[in-house]
């Protein structure tokens, strides 16, 4: 017998892992979450049956939504997290001592307790003393800020679910009056390859472009995403990603990392013409 | 409650469609078949009970089994004697319930801010209309509801009328205090209709305002798709028993479809048994996400979302699941903020006049979608907020001086007029705002000053006005 996880990526295009068993499944008041081992990439997890990270390539998401921003301004010292449940960007975020205070802000409580029981590869500095988790829509919670963060890290799901309304207009302009002058907003910002990401990913750069006077888009490879392709958007009052970055102040933190380094914090603002196209067009 | 939970229009359609019937019937699309594009667009199990009227589905018309069955059901779950099953709107339930108590020549008093329905049905009878004043808040620039004592007042004044009309509650959420008026109105031998487009819900909430039937009137027009979920354009007349149905049928027949369509009167069916059976919980939830709304939108200060706090004179109660916000303070016209809203926003409330925006909170509602409307108010507030508000009209209700009954002024002698040009004349046609769709002008009225100017502002600030002849509104027919 042969156990497949099928994701469906377009309504003609299918992504399949083969399973070993379903460690868990639950129903929370938001979403599906499904818990699976598997051979090739391991432990990984899914809502309302979209793969969010698996054990083996969770790092190279992690390591581009947290280093580039960090290694833009190594000054950061206080952090916004929205979404991001599963603790691998606040594992990443608390590798640095410069750090003071982060707000971890997840809608969904079942996320977390479900990735600190079977995914602690990932969840395991969500009790550092540093992180502040509030259970709660972080539309709400932004919108009560004012100037506050050096740096947001909108760490989604996709823009229909629960996630929605982290998409917004709305959210952007109160992302934007929550970080102070010095403020870096990331987000995840979908895929540019696939119509329907590729419209959501146009949607949220025209809608930040609004707000920010930098705002840039980069990318990693990330293979369990639909098409392997994915983006960051980098919005900034001030600082330019790749004028910015301070080489060597990042290196001399001295912070392993398997994906991150600063040639390709630099190489992944290089994107393909047809990315540029759909970046520039109204 | 247990008969509550049947259906018996729906149990009918299901079985029809597992009968396999094969139509040689209307309509012609043939249960979907002979249209794939349709079909594909709404759905196979949409067409396949897109029907006509047969014996096991019963007639509308002329209801003896499972559309009677259903009716009934919802007039027990409303707490009248009969409901009849409308599909041409609320519009056509106001305008059926308005001529079944009135004909050519008798009066009805009602608030001004009536729906365009109701004077709709003055001009097909020939009724003749005594308006009360329904109140305005100067600040909110809003008619409210009447007083109890300005409609004893109608009522001694007019003891001819045959009844009197009233909104429960207004667009806006305002409610008069209906016991006591239709007390009072029955006591003068006038029969009590309600327009209860708006308040389908307060028939299943707790804590809110008093529903028409419970209050004794006569006869309700609730719009079951507004507030109650089904589809748009069904609707539900009631009646207490006071006329005979046969009567009221007949009327409704008069310009009712005779191809009653079984999807929107299915939604009754279906909508009437949710309600009855989760309506507490489904309004309380609506209630707390109103209150939620209302709370965050008063906090930061600039607009003001109202509520209780307008009660007074022409505020008996109010409807708090109706989320209604006064922008003007953040120096933003209400159609304004609507537009903004939709245009950059991606949020469609239900209206903004030139003060106001109304967001309609429902069953479909969750606490997401609250968050995302009043973030989005509080950027508008940010980013697009004035300090200076002069330029915004401060409107002051004007009582209509009615020179002609609405019917002898629509079909009157007429001459065709620059608007800027009518000051003066009686209107033959109706102006108004859509939404709310309650007449400027209605047949009838004398044209003012102050009626242009408004006109005039209205469009300016990009209101949809409409109701003319000529659909730009910039000539009007008026009475030669």
């Amino acid at each position: 017998m042969e156990l497949w996880y099928t994701e469906q990526h377009t309504d003609n295009v299918r992504f399949s892992i083969k399973v070993k068993k379903q460690i868990y499944s639950g129903n929370s008041e938001f979403q599906r979450i499904d818990v699976f081992e598997s051979e090739e990439f391991g432990m990984f997890f899914t809502l309302d049956g979209l793969i969010m990270a698996t054990e083996k390539d969770e790092f190279i998401y992690h390591d581009m939504i947290v280093h580039v921003p960090m290694a833009t301004n190594p000054d950061i010292k206080k952090v916004l997290v929205i979404g991001a449940g599963d603790g691998g960007t606040v594992r990443e975020l608390c590798r640095y001592s410069g750090i003071e205070h982060i707000d971890m802000i997840e809608i969904d409580k079942l996320v977390v307790d479900v990735c600190k029981q079977y995914f602690m590869q990932t969840a395991c500095s969500l009790e550092d003393k540093r992180v502040h988790i509030y259970y709660e829509d972080g539309l709400k919670f932004v919108r009560t800020k004012k100037s506050e963060y050096d740096l947001i890290i909108v760490d989604s799901t996709d823009p229909f679910g629960p996630g929605e309304g982290l998409f917004t207009r709305e959210f952007y302009g109160n992302c934007f009056n929550a970080l102070n002058d010095c403020g870096i907003l990331v987000n995840q910002h979908e895929s540019p390859y696939y119509s329907e990401y590729a419209s959501n990913m146009k949607r949220a750069h025209l809608r930040i472009k609004a707000f920010f006077n930098v705002c840039k888009v980069y990318q990693a490879h990330i293979p369990t995403y639909p098409s392997g392709h994915w983006l960051f958007g980098f919005a900034s009052k001030k600082f330019n990603p790749v004028s910015d970055l301070n080489a060597n102040a990042w290196q001399s933190l001295n912070i392993n990392t398997r994906y991150y380094n600063t040639d390709i914090h630099i190489g992944s603002f290089a994107l393909p013409t047809y990315v540029n196209g759909l970046l520039e067009a109204k | 409650m247990s008969e509550q939970n049947y259906a018996p229009l729906l149990e009918a359609l299901k079985k029809f469609k597992s009968n396999r019937i094969v139509p040689f019937d209307v309509p012609g699309h043939k249960q979907g078949r002979g249209n794939l594009e349709l079909s594909d667009f709404l759905g196979k199990q949409c067409l396949a009970v897109d029907v006509n009227s047969s014996k096991p589905l019963d007639n509308l018309c002329h209801p003896t089994s499972v559309i009677k069955e259903a009716q009934q059901l919802a007039a027990e779950a409303f707490n009248a004697k009969s409901s009849f099953f409308m599909v041409n709107g609320t519009s056509a339930a106001v305008s059926a319930m308005i001529m079944s108590a009135v004909k050519a020549g008798d009066k009805i008093i009602m608030p001004r801010n009536v729906h365009r329905s109701a004077i709709n049905a003055l001009v097909i009878s020939g009724a003749i209309p005594v308006y009360v004043n329904p109140g305005i808040d100067k600040h909110l620039g809003i008619p409210l509801g009447m007083s109890f004592d300005d409609l004893k007042n109608a009522i001694d004044n007019n003891p001819d009328a045959k009844a009197v009309f009233l909104n429960n509650p207004t667009y806006y959420g305002v409610c008069s205090d209906i016991a006591s008026i239709i007390e009072y109105a029955h006591s003068r031998n006038m029969l009590a209709l309600c327009d209860e487009a708006h308040g389908t819900h307060l028939y299943f909430g707790e804590n809110m305002p008093l529903p028409a039937m419970a209050a004794g009137a006569d006869m309700s027009a609730v719009s079951l798709h507004k507030t109650g979920g089904s589809l748009t354009q069904s609707s539900i007349l009631l009646s207490s028993g006071t006329l005979s149905d046969g009567h009221i049928r007949k009327i409704i027949n008069l310009t009712g479809t005779t191809s009653g369509s079984y999807l929107l009167m299915v939604s009754l069916d279906i909508s009437r048994k949710n309600l009855a059976v989760n309506g507490k919980s489904i309004f309380r939830k609506v209630l707390s996400l109103a209150d939620y709304a209302r709370e965050e939108i008063n906090d930061w200060g600039g607009y003001h979302a109202f509520a209780d706090d307008i009660r007074g004179r022409y505020v008996y109660d109010f409807d708090r699941t109706k989320l209604s916000v006064h922008t003007r303070s953040i120096g933003l016209a209400g159609i304004e903020v609507y537009d903004i809203l939709r245009d950059e926003y991606d949020i469609q409330v239900e209206f903004g006049d030139l003060a106001n925006i109304l967001a309609i909170i429902s069953m479909g509602d969750s606490a997401l979608e609250i968050e995302r409307l009043v973030s989005a108010l509080q950027e508008v507030k940010r980013i697009y907020g004035k300090k200076d508000i002069s330029d915004l009209f401060d409107h002051e209700y004007v009582s209509p001086v009615v020179a002609a009954t609405p019917q002898n002024a629509f079909y009157a002698e007429k001459k065709y007029l620059p608007l800027e040009k009518s000051k003066d004349y009686i209107s033959a046609e109706f102006v108004m705002c859509y939404p709310p769709g309650i007449p400027v002008l209605a047949p009838g009225e004398k044209i003012t000053s102050e009626i242009i100017e408004y006109i005039k502002y209205a469009k300016e600030k990009g209101c949809l006005v409409l109701g003319t002849e000529d659909m730009a509104v910039e000539n009007i027919n008026v009475i030669a």
